[in-house]
């Protein structure tokens, strides 16, 4: 259980779902040498007590995560525009699970 | 002893003897997802052994419980197959080891499904589902390691080449088996062996590995008649129980 495997090893991110219908959320993330492996280590690692009915795996290195530094440009704008929200509809009381 | 509870102690000890060895493997594996991972498949061991030492113990109505069963029997009591309890060795023995019993368990597990004991059949139900994760771990490794570096190959090889004698006991069917089959409660074991060899072969192929010559001997694991391995396991495993009888947490 060594730092050096991280050279070997690629990391993983895990995706979770809990229940058919939900959608997949991460969880976490795990070393493996392929993605067989890392769906192996996840299910040991994050369905041990019943989390999740599927999973997937993606290699953390294929992730393109935006940059923090550009938050302001990329985020801010959208502060101000609160009539993007549906919260000016009134709803029926009819319609239920919205 | 009844044929019935002799079986049930065969299968149940088989796998308590390996989930220990696998158990040994705690804090020790090469990286944690591995620790968990080997970790996961012992207590799904110790989860079927649990179920069938305590159907053994309803059978034999003495009214021993599963712990009496784990940690009051001697060696030459305990009745598993000799490969179970053989050395964990490196990362590949251990891995060659769970390969081999894996897939038989599944070849038990699966036929046990239909046994006229409807217990067992749902005790077999639950392992079966397990049991095909075990063989999916390891099968996975064994290709790994066997198609992987020279070293790795090397080594896998040498475990196999070790433990392959040990699988001849697997299908070594006696009077104890043949009265199970007649009563329809499992299937005769020596027709186990050529769905045994579909699930090894391929997976030994893939691995470039050698699938060693078969030997004549027998060990008799299930008879009581153990390599020097078990007595050491056993100790470590029944200690406590033996030290302070009755303890209770």
């Amino acid at each position: 259980m060594s730092d050096a495997n991280d050279a070997v090893w690629p990391l993983y991110e895990v995706f979770v779902r809990a229940r058919a219908g939900l959608e997949h959320k991460h969880v976490g993330s795990v070393h493996a040498v392929d993605a067989r492996m890392a769906l192996e280590h996840a299910r040991d690692v994050y369905t041990r007590r019943q989390e999740g009915v599927s999973l997937w795996v993606v290699k953390s290195a294929d992730i393109t995560a935006s940059d923090p530094a550009e938050a302001d440009a990329l985020f801010e704008p959208a502060r101000d525009k609160i009539y993007r929200h549906p919260t000016f509809y009134a709803i029926p009381d009819e319609v239920k699970n919205l | 002893m009844s044929a019935r509870l002799t079986f049930l102690l065969r299968l149940a000890d088989t796998s308590l003897v390996l989930a220990q060895r696998l158990g040994e493997w705690v804090g020790h594996a090469p990286v944690l997802e591995e620790d968990l991972g080997l970790a996961n498949l012992a207590l799904d061991l110790l989860g079927q052994a649990r179920l069938l030492l305590a159907y053994a113990g309803e059978c034999e109505g003495r009214g021993r419980s599963e712990d009496d069963l784990a940690f009051g029997r001697d060696g030459a009591e305990y009745v598993n197959v000799a490969l179970a309890e053989q050395p964990n060795g490196d990362f590949g023995m251990t891995i060659v080891r769970q390969v081999l019993l894996s897939a038989y368990q599944l070849e038990v597990y699966e036929a046990l499904q239909h046994s006229s004991d409807a217990r067992l059949a749902q005790i077999a139900a639950k392992a079966v589902k397990e049991t095909r994760y075990h063989l999916r771990y390891a099968g996975g490794w064994l290709v790994r390691l066997g198609d992987g570096t020279a070293e790795s190959h090397a080594r896998v090889q040498a475990a196999l080449d070790a433990l392959w004698r040990f699988t001849a006991e697997l299908f070594a069917g006696d009077a104890i088996d043949r009265e199970m089959a007649e009563a329809g409660i499992a299937p005769p074991l020596e027709q186990l062996r050529a769905g045994w060899l579909r699930r090894i072969v391929p997976v030994l192929e893939q691995a470039t590995l050698r699938r060693p010559a078969d030997v004549p001997y027998r060990w008799h694991g299930r008879r009581g008649e153990h390599t020097e391995h078990l007595g050491y396991l056993l100790a470590e495993l029944q200690y406590l129980y033996r030290a302070h009888p009755g303890a209770v947490w």
